[in-house]
Formats: C-alpha cells, sequence, structure tokens
C-alpha cells in the first residue's frame, strides 16, 4: 500500500497528492510518469509526475476528476492509502541548453511541463511559458512556474484569471513580434497539442510533446497506448511519452482516447449512484 | 509390470458441458477422480528405461510417480514430481503433454499414451486439497543474496530452487501481482488463479521476499541491484512487446493485442465491470487473428464475454495450427469458427474510426519455410471483404525493450532476445542469468521452468566458487 500524506483541493474537480512511493523518486527523471491504481478493483491509470522527494521517498501528482478512478482517488484523505503505484515510467525529457524555450501548459498538462520548465531553466535557458486554464479555479502551479521561466503568460479560456484567450493565442502573439524559438514544449489536452504543432510547423520550431494514450500495464506490454508517430505505429509508454508533435497523427490520438467512452459513462454513473444510496 | 493394462482405452477427462461453461470463467477441464486416476495409472507399462522421461524438459520422474498413484498414495507422487517440477499443478494443466512426455510413450505406438499431464494434475491437485500449503526444505543459510526478476515460470524456478539451497530471494515484479503469464496470460478457465496464488504462498513460506511495482531498468537499474549487495541476478522478464501486422488500419478502434485483451480480463477482471473498473470493448463479431495457444485464449474468452460470434482468421490449414489440439477441440466445441487459408491485408474503419471490417486475401501451401512447415502464399485476385466488430491480434511478441535499453551490458541476440547460455542461463554481464521467453522468445511454461533449473544450478556454482 502507498500512503497519502498529502492532499490538497486546488479548484473544481483538481486534486494534488503527496504520496509515499520511496521507490520512484531514486531514479527519476522530468517527462516520466507513474501507474497508480487505486484499490483492489481499480484499473491502471497513467499520471504525471509532478514532483518527486528522493530524501523523503514522496511523489507529487495533480489529478483531474474526470472518471470513476479518478474520482474514487479524490475522496481519499490524508492517511489514506492507494494500492499501488509504480514507476518512473516513460522516457525522461531530453534537456539540453538551446537558448530560447517555449513551455507551453494546458490544464492539468501543467504538472508535466512544470519539472521541465524548471529542468530547461536549470539547464541555462531562455523560458518563456504560457499557462492556460478553463477558469481561474482551475490554476495549478503558477508560483512554480513563474519562480522558473524569464518570461510568464498566464490565461484564462472565460478571462477570470490573467488575459481572457487561449494558449494558442500567446503563442501567436509570441511569432507576430518575431520572437525567436529554438524549441516548444506542449502538454495539455490533445487538441491543444494539436493546434500548437500546427502553428510551429508554420514557423518551423521544433515541439515537444506528451501523448496521455490510454494505458494498461504502461510496460511495453499490451499496446494499448500506441500513436503514429512518421507514420510509424509507437508505443507511447516505452517509446514515449514525448514525440516530435510535427509527426504526431493527433486525430488517431484523440479517436483512440474515446474508446472506454461509453464504459467510462457507465462506471460513473453507477459509481455516482452507489454514493447516493450510501 | 505384467499385469498392468495398457490396451485399456485413456481415461478421457471429465470437463464442464460446453453449454454451460460458455457462460461462466470456470476451469473447463475438472480433473480425474481418484478412481479415474487409479484406472489410467494402471495403464503404465514401467518401462525400465522410460522413453517419457527423456520427454520431459525437466525430467520429471515419471513412471515412479505413476507407480505412487497405482499404490494409492497421492502425496508422495506429488512429492516425486516436485522435486523435479515445483508448479506440477500449473505443469499438469498447461505443458503441451501431446508433444512432449506422451509423445515419447511406447503405448502410444499401438494404443494411446498414458494421459502423464491429468495424472500429474491429479496427483498435485490431491496433495494440495489435503494439506496445507507446504514449505520444501530450506537448507542451511549461505548469506548470499540472488534477485530474481519477474515472477512467471522462470522467474519462480529460480526462486525456489535457489531458496532451497540456501540463499536469500528476492523476486522484483513489475505488474501489481505475480504470476507473470501465469497471471495475466492464461484465463481462468485454463488455470484458476488461486493455484497461482498458492504456489506463490509457498515460496513466500520458504523465505523468499516478494515486491511487486518494481520495473528493473527503471525503477532500479542492474547496477543499483549489485551495489545494493545482490550477489547474482536473474532474468525472466517474459517476452512482452506484441507484435501487429504492420498493415493499413491496425490502430483502429476495437482492435486489441492479444496481451492487452487477454490482461485486462485475466489480470484486471473486465469480464466482472463495473464491479471491477477495467472496461473491455467486445463487439457482436469477434476475430482473432492467429492460430497458437494465445489466439485460442482469446477467442475462448470472446465467447465467454458474450460475443454472438467468434473466428479465428488463420493464415495457413489446421494441421499447422501451433495451438494444442486439446484446445482448438475445446474452441471447437465452445462455438468458435475457424477461418482458414485466410490473411488480413487492410482493416477498414468506419468515421468514428472504429474497426469494421477486414480485407483479407485467400492463401494455399506452397513450400516449406524454415520452420518445417508450408509456407502460406497469396492467391492473387482473391481478396474479399470480411466484415467484423472486434479484432483480436494473437500472432507472438518480440522482446520488451525497457531492462534490455537500460543495461547496454547484456548482449543480444539478433532477433533482440537476451543471448544468454542454454545450459546456465549466463549473460554477457558478469552475475547477471537469463532464461525463458526473454531468451528464446515465445516458448511453453516448461520450458522456462527448465531453463530456470538450469540457471539456478548455474547460480549456485557461480556464488560458491565465483568464476564466471
Amino acid at each position: 500500500m502507498y500512503k497519502i500524506l498529502k492532499k490538497e483541493k486546488i479548484g473544481p474537480n483538481l486534486n494534488k497528492f503527496v504520496i509515499e512511493a520511496p521507490l520512484v523518486p531514486k531514479n527519476y527523471q522530468p517527462g516520466q510518469f507513474v501507474v497508480i491504481k487505486v484499490d483492489e478493483v481499480g484499473e491502471r491509470i497513467p499520471i504525471t509526475i509532478a514532483e518527486a522527494d528522493k530524501d523523503k521517498g514522496t511523489i507529487t501528482i495533480f489529478v483531474q476528476e474526470v472518471g470513476k478512478t479518478t474520482y474514487k482517488l479524490g475522496e481519499l484523505k490524508a492517511g489514506d492509502s492507494i494500492s499501488d503505484v509504480v514507476g518512473p515510467l516513460g522516457h525522461p525529457a531530453k534537456v539540453d541548453k538551446i537558448g530560447t524555450v517555449v513551455t507551453i501548459g494546458g490544464g492539468v498538462g501543467t504538472a508535466i511541463v512544470y519539472p521541465e520548465t524548471k529542468a530547461f531553466k536549470e539547464a541555462g535557458n531562455y523560458v518563456i511559458s504560457i499557462m492556460g486554464f478553463r477558469n481561474k479555479e482551475h490554476v495549478i502551479l503558477e508560483e512554480e512556474m513563474r519562480k522558473n521561466s524569464d518570461e510568464f503568460y498566464i490565461l484564462t479560456d472565460d478571462g477570470s484569471y490573467g488575459k481572457k484567450g487561449f494558449t494558442t493565442d500567446e503563442l501567436q502573439e509570441l511569432e507576430n513580434a518575431g520572437r525567436k524559438m529554438d524549441l516548444v514544449i506542449a502538454v495539455g489536452p490533445a487538441i491543444m497539442m494539436k493546434k500548437i504543432s500546427e502553428m510551429t510547423k508554420g514557423y518551423n520550431v521544433k515541439t515537444i510533446v506528451s501523448l496521455n494514450s490510454t494505458m494498461m500495464d504502461a510496460t511495453g506490454m499490451c499496446g494499448g497506448c500506441r500513436v503514429e508517430v512518421g507514420g510509424e505505429t509507437k508505443f507511447a509508454c516505452v517509446d514515449g511519452p514525448e514525440f516530435d508533435g510535427h509527426k504526431v497523427n493527433f486525430d488517431l490520438l484523440i479517436k483512440r482516447l474515446s474508446t472506454y467512452e461509453k464504459q467510462e459513462k457507465e462506471a460513473l454513473d453507477s459509481y455516482n449512484k452507489c454514493k447516493l444510496e450510501e | 509390470m505384467s499385469d498392468n493394462n495398457g490396451k485399456a482405452p485413456r481415461e478421457p477427462m471429465p470437463k464442464q458441458e460446453a453449454e454451460k461453461r460458455v457462460k461462466n470463467f470456470n476451469e473447463v477441464a475438472l480433473g480425474y477422480t481418484e478412481e479415474q486416476a487409479k484406472k489410467e495409472a494402471e495403464r503404465c507399462l514401467q518401462c525400465p528405461k522410460p522413453l517419457c522421461v527423456k520427454g520431459c524438459p525437466v525430467d520429471i520422474n515419471i513412471p515412479v510417480f505413476i507407480k505412487l498413484i497405482v499404490e494409492g498414495k497421492y502425496p508422495e507422487a506429488a512429492k516425486k514430481i516436485k522435486e523435479d517440477d515445483i508448479l506440477p499443478r500449473m505443469t499438469g494443466r498447461v505443458c503441451p503433454q501431446e508433444d512432449q512426455c506422451e509423445a515419447q510413450c511406447v503405448l502410444g505406438i499401438k494404443h494411446k499414451p498414458i494421459a502423464i499431464g491429468r495424472l500429474e494434475r491429479f496427483a498435485a491437485d490431491y496433495e494440495a486439497g489435503n494439506s496445507e500449503v507446504e514449505a520444501p526444505a530450506v537448507q542451511a543459510k549461505r548469506n548470499k543474496k540472488v534477485a530474481v526478476v519477474g515472477s512467471g515460470p522462470a522467474g519462480l524456478t529460480v526462486a525456489a530452487d535457489c531458496a532451497r539451497m540456501g540463499y536469500d530471494v528476492k523476486i522484483l515484479e513489475a505488474l501489481h501481482k505475480p504470476g507473470g503469464v501465469l497471471a495475466y496470460g492464461i484465463p481462468e478457465f485454463r488455470l484458476p488463479k488461486v493455484i497461482v496464488g498458492r504456489e506463490v504462498e509457498a515460496l513466500k513460506k520458504m523465505g523468499v521476499e516478494l515486491e511487486c511495482n518494481v520495473i528493473v531498468g527503471k525503477t532500479i537499474t542492474i547496477e543499483q541491484l549489485f551495489e545494493e549487495g545482490y550477489d547474482a541476478i536473474f532474468l525472466g522478464l517474459g517476452a512482452g512487446l506484441p507484435r501487429f501486422l504492420g498493415i493499413e488500419g491496425e490502430n483502429l478502434l476495437g482492435i486489441y493485442s492479444a496481451n492487452e485483451f487477454l490482461t485486462r480480463i485475466n489480470l484486471m477482471k473486465a469480464y466482472k465491470f463495473p464491479e471491477y473498473d477495467t472496461p473491455i470493448n467486445i463487439g457482436k463479431k469477434v476475430a482473432v487473428v492467429g492460430g497458437g495457444n494465445v489466439a485460442m485464449d482469446s477467442a475462448r474468452s470472446a465467447v465467454r464475454l458474450g460475443a454472438e460470434e467468434v473466428h479465428i482468421i488463420y493464415r495457413r490449414s489446421r494441421q499447422e495450427m501451433p495451438a494444442r489440439n486439446e484446445e482448438i477441440e475445446n474452441a471447437e466445441e465452445e462455438g468458435v469458427i475457424f477461418d482458414l487459408l485466410v490473411n488480413p491485408i487492410e482493416f477498414i474503419g468506419d468515421e468514428d474510426g472504429w474497426v469494421k471490417s477486414i480485407k483479407m486475401i485467400r492463401m494455399e501451401l506452397g513450400e516449406p519455410d524454415d520452420s518445417g512447415r508450408k509456407r502460406p502464399v497469396p492467391i492473387e485476385g482473391s481478396e474479399f471483404i470480411y466484415d467484423v466488430d472486434t479484432v483480436v491480434i494473437a500472432i507472438g511478441q518480440n522482446a520488451n525493450p525497457i531492462l534490455l535499453d537500460a543495461t547496454p551490458e547484456i548482449q543480444k541476440s539478433k532477433w533482440g532476445y537476451i543471448d544468454a547460455e542454454s545450459e546456465t542461463g549466463k549473460t554477457s554481464m558478469k552475475g547477471v542469468f537469463a532464461g525463458g521467453d526473454i531468451v528464446t522468445g515465445e516458448a511453453t511454461v516448461i520450458a522456462a521452468m527448465g531453463a530456470g533449473r538450469k540457471a539456478a544450478r548455474a547460480i549456485d556454482d557461480y556464488l560458491k566458487t565465483g568464476k564466471w
């Protein structure tokens, strides 16, 4: 069992957890993720590691409540335990000194962008970060990102915090202003990564995205996470999760993410019904 | 023995009726009764130079254990088997005896061979049903540590053998439950998971430690394991990376690798959704591509999940199918339809990205290829469209890259598997041994156990002499 040491409700349907997982931080590098399973009957889901503390043997994760598993997790408190945590998984991000790096986080994707932003900053790059959220209540990691960026932009869809607009708008402004960009890192909803990648292809700026495809074992065994990159089938878990955004077939990714839509709804409905009856 | 009854018919295996079993995941083969076991055991000729033993990858003393069954000494029979095979309840169920021990049985020349596997299962089940979990005796402690990576048949064997020899053993398992392919791959109806659980319990009683959720190569590296004080490491990772056909449309929704399909069902219990959280999609018409045991397991699982029509698609003829005859027969009894000498060339999807049909081509058999089987050759102009809702691809696996990418010191074969000496399991890295599917490519449970047994001996030798 893996103990929840801290739980914080960040916004509506969004929680931050610090979990005791002593083996995970040892070899952790930015860009990697864990697979968690909440209880005996739970499913295995991949979650990005936002922070890992080697001395304390803990990891920090941000989890948005979208289905039965994440709602179940959301009901747990500090002191409770979850049955499984395994990682770190996936290839770490390639962090080098390359010049100006634009890191773009959309929603909970910011939890992935944050450790990379920090790593690129520490590697001596000029870091411009753009964060986009649905509204004020969904904002996460603002201070952490601000501290690790040379320039910092925050936007909300409805204008309730920061500028009104999308991350794509801010990126376009940078381009319009003729700003130098050597690398873009974009993590967020698939549709955001798709749009950013389309834009940067036009700017001819290399773009890295982190793909959130459906995974089960996340060790290369099942192939459920397969994505198409440059016309080839890749497994997001062992070949990724980061890929060249200009080569990813996002339409396929978006379709594949809907594979269990029907069952996810069914599971959540029956879960909510059970909660009501309690 | 002259009073044997070799000419008597081979005792049939009692099974759940096909109509009933397609609606549950309970074990299909029910096992011999005491009476049946005795009757079957009495057919054994007790050959002075038994050929059956030569057919066994772990050299079980078959005539002796069969004689003990004749004498009604069932627990003793089980103990005799366990001297060479620590998992007889599993191998009695899943070994391809018809190609191994039973293929060598002299009775098979004129009559039917002795049902060695069924007797093995009987003795081991009898012992388990009539006693507590028992741990084999352990020798004096040697104060050396062995790490075993993977808890499938190879890993469990190495762990048991090394523990018996007095070593401190720890098994590291990547998934959240032990057993490897025994847990995620082979379905409940062929190998009940309580059996796997009990064997793991027996190992723990011997002092073997087990830690799940550890991916060697990620969570901890081989080098770090040595730094932590392990003296030898055995790699029994399994093959692990599913092969796809490499044709257009393979990533459409509703197309699974057999690994994913079976893991969702066996390990994650998707057949109990929504009681269990992991879902699975089963359409009305399911097509399983492949002709091996994994294909049969997938097809028979699909039947139980309520598919109206389940097909096996295989590019050669029935004769070339690598699956055990018993499994092909079980599948047929359960209504699986065999579409032979056809091969998919493209998957076609609907507007939402779900697979809706397969473009197939008919095949004919040509000259034998390297495997000795007749090579399937496409018949030009024979393409046709075949409607489906769900596809499972069961055409084998490649080597899992995680550990090998993290450990360049370990040499790979040209197929990407670990290059290990067949008699010892020694790899190119000092102190590191390997065995099972990660060395041979996809093979059998018993072959992996045989490799584990050899590696355990070599580990003992290495730890005693220090010689590499």
